[in-house]
């Protein structure tokens, strides 16, 4: 029940965390935590490669969607400049019958999961609420209510323990994302009691950014996050959230615990949100330029390059390689998102209810009619 | 087979014919396992069904309806009980926010099959919080389906129903009335069945409709037969369904009697009633001899239960709304 703490990281918050990949890039081979578990990866270079591949293409869709919105072509963008390690990490930690619970931003998961960018798109333009089969993606629509999502995800772990369907390696888990503001809500803590005392196959995932738009950490907390685990007895670990390798051994590592029937874990991913909250917010009312100057030099995706270029696992061409196909892609999503139509008006009766409701079918139909008596007008 | 059931125990009826056809059907809530639920509404239960199919829960409304919709994603259907009334509202997010919504937002991709079980209304003299008719709360959120039953047959029938429906069913208990008997045909066929979210006409009459619902259709019935006594012959219909309300059953009554009289123990201010009378005027107005008017409970926090019998609507407070109207 001891909680992780590295002996590494000079740049770790009191208490330490797990990490694998210094920003200068230095690999630590594992990390040992005060309870015994010790982590580490065991990649092929193509997989450090591969890595380096997702953290961009992230970074880079993201910088697409920040310009998109400024152009007057999303009503507003979640940003997750800064935490591209933390999501793609847990998201390949995932396999692939397992099941994500994500919040608004995490876009690094979803694209780790194998689904097309474009998918959340048309909730940030304003076309739908979302609109996915959580099922068929083993990805939750975003939930936008602070914490919701946790018991959703406690509740489908619950699901598949009485479908039998943990105990084993191939066994599945669920993951629930969230951030530090998040771990002030009521239902967020009732997920925590919920999976512990029903032994639930859950990791639940919290992106410590170290704002809930302006607030700091501290007016959500006076213990380290990954502290209150102990309290609901079950494990918790910090990891360098900056740090794709911790991400995802730490995530590998819980997500199998539950898998096999251990229960659940919870991950402090610590690291810091470079961009604004959304596109309406000006972090600049709220913290100083040097602070965010002091995580631009923890950046997940410069240390990784420094490594790759130190153990000659890929060189410039590689590089440039990379950022060409992010643009490609980056590209292709704008010109789908300007594609993408505005709704017709009378679709938003569809979808109410499974079954219809006479009343919304009423509705409609008057709605239609109205529509229509303006019909050669100039109305 | 009709058996004579209390309105209780055919709910648990209800409760083990759905479990025992559908073995995706779980019932979660707080002391609904060993207890059977305070109201002994899923009594034994568990003992048949299993600890993972009836979940004694955390002390967490929040929790409760809230890991329902993460096990309904996974193929479950939950039933889940709170406790009381004035208990849900830790719940009400989870209700309104991500419940009645997660159909629309998912395209329709995402059901939610969900029946949201709350004991409801005064009578019983208890304290604070157990007495409570938050019906309109849940009545006003779109995506969400609203009933209440009245009486032991169809309390037996609306349970299962709403738990086959593939729309959230907030399922409101009229707790007063779990003790009064009536006859319930055990195992008959829900296809043939009266539909959920239709209106019943439970009393015919020609001279004024009283239009009630939970526990105020027991109210009205008895407030019909005391009329009667005076030669007045009152309609009553139960309404049964409160989201969506079953208007034409309703305009079809009112426009035969001319006269309605809405009952129900709910506060007045934006009550259902306020909605069936904007309703049955804008569609009835022709027909209609006087305004329609209200018998509810007063616009105050549910009173002390030494005072709740002046608060409640009863026969006498029906009987007078029914003399104003004929008084126009």
């Amino acid at each position: 029940m001891a909680n992780g703490v590295s002996d590494v990281g000079a740049d770790a918050p009191a208490g330490g965390f797990v990490q694998l990949l210094t920003p200068d890039g230095e690999r630590i081979d594992s990390v040992t935590t005060a309870d015994g578990t010790t982590y580490s990866v065991d990649f092929t270079d193509e997989e450090y490669r591969g890595l380096y591949h997702d953290l961009v293409t992230v970074r880079r869709l993201d910088a697409e969607a920040t310009a998109l919105q400024r152009q007057g072509e999303l009503g507003i963008w979640a940003s997750l400049l800064g935490q591209e390690a933390a999501q793609v990490g847990s998201g390949r930690a995932l396999r692939p019958q397992d099941m994500a619970f994500p919040t608004y931003r995490e876009h690094g998961v979803l694209y780790t999961r194998g689904i097309d960018p474009i998918m959340p798109f048309g909730l940030f333009r304003g076309v739908d609420q979302g609109g996915w089969d959580a099922n068929e993606h083993r990805f939750n629509g975003y939930t936008i209510v602070i914490g919701s999502q946790t018991l959703h995800a406690t509740g489908y772990a619950m699901g598949v323990t009485m479908d039998g369907k943990t105990g084993t390696p191939d066994g599945e888990a669920v993951i629930a994302y969230f951030g530090d503001g998040a771990t002030s809500q009521g239902e967020v803590n009732e997920a925590f009691v919920w999976a512990g005392v029903f032994n639930a196959p859950m990791v639940f995932f919290c992106q410590n950014n170290q704002y809930a738009i302006s607030e700091p950490l501290e007016r959500q907390t006076r213990i380290p996050l990954y502290r209150r685990a102990a309290g609901f007895g079950f494990p918790g670990v910090r990891i360098d959230g900056n740090d794709v390798l911790a991400s995802f051994a730490v995530t590998r590592a819980a997500l199998d615990n539950a898998r096999n029937g251990q229960g659940p874990t919870l991950i402090e991913a610590y690291t810091y949100r470079m961009g604004a909250h959304t596109s309406s917010d000006d972090p600049t009312r709220y913290r100083i330029a040097s602070e965010v100057e002091s995580w631009k030099a923890k950046d997940p995706i410069s240390r990784l390059r420094a490594f790759l270029t130190k153990q000659q696992l890929a060189g410039d061409d590689f590089f440039a390689a990379v950022d060409e196909s992010a643009k490609d892609l980056a590209l292709n999503l704008r010109e789908r998102v300007l594609e993408m139509p505005d709704p017709q008006p009378v679709s938003m009766f569809d979808h109410a209810y499974p079954n219809g409701s006479p009343e919304v079918d009423a509705q409609r139909a008057r709605f239609a009619d109205y529509h229509a008596s303006f019909e050669g007008s100039d109305h | 087979m009709a058996e004579t059931l209390t309105l209780g125990k055919a709910l648990n009826h209800g409760l083990r014919r759905s479990l025992e056809e559908n073995e995706k059907v779980v019932i979660m809530g707080e002391d609904v396992g060993k207890l059977g639920g305070v109201f002994r509404i899923t009594d034994g239960l568990q003992k048949d069904f299993g600890e993972d199919r009836v979940i004694d829960t955390p002390l967490a409304e929040a929790g409760i309806v809230g890991t329902a919709v993460g096990l309904a994603i996974r193929g479950y259907r939950p039933v889940c009980e709170i406790q009381f009334d004035g208990f849900v509202f830790p719940a009400y997010n989870q209700i309104v926010a991500q419940v009645a919504k997660m159909f629309y937002r998912s395209k329709g991709k995402v059901r939610l099959p969900i029946v949201i079980r709350i004991p409801f209304g005064g009578g019983i003299g208890a304290v604070e919080h157990h007495s409570e008719s938050p019906e309109a709360y849940f009545s006003h959120t779109p995506g969400l389906k609203v009933v209440t039953c009245s009486n032991p047959s169809d309390a037996y029938t609306m349970i299962q129903q709403a738990i086959t429906s593939d729309d959230p069913v907030v399922f409101f208990e009229p707790k007063r009335r779990y003790w009064e008997k009536g006859e319930v045909e055990l195992g008959a066929d829900l296809s043939g069945a009266f539909p959920l979210h239709a209106a019943r006409v439970a009393r015919e009459g020609s001279d004024a409709t009283l239009i009630a619902y939970g526990p105020m259709v027991r109210t009205a019935l008895d407030a019909a037969t005391a009329a009667a006594e005076d030669g007045r012959n009152l309609e009553v219909i139960d309404l049964r369904s409160l989201s969506p309300v079953d208007y034409e059953t309703v305009y079809a009554s009112v426009r035969k009697t001319g006269r309605a009289i809405v009952v129900h123990e709910a506060p007045g201010n934006i009550g259902l009633g306020a909605e069936v009378a904007a309703r049955v005027t804008e569609h009835c107005f022709y027909s209609l001899e006087a305004p329609v008017l209200r018998v509810t409970g007063y616009d105050i926090p549910y009173p002390a239960a030494r005072v709740e019998e002046d608060y409640l609507p009863d026969l006498d407070r029906v009987l007078d709304a029914v003399d104003r109207s004929f008084g126009w």
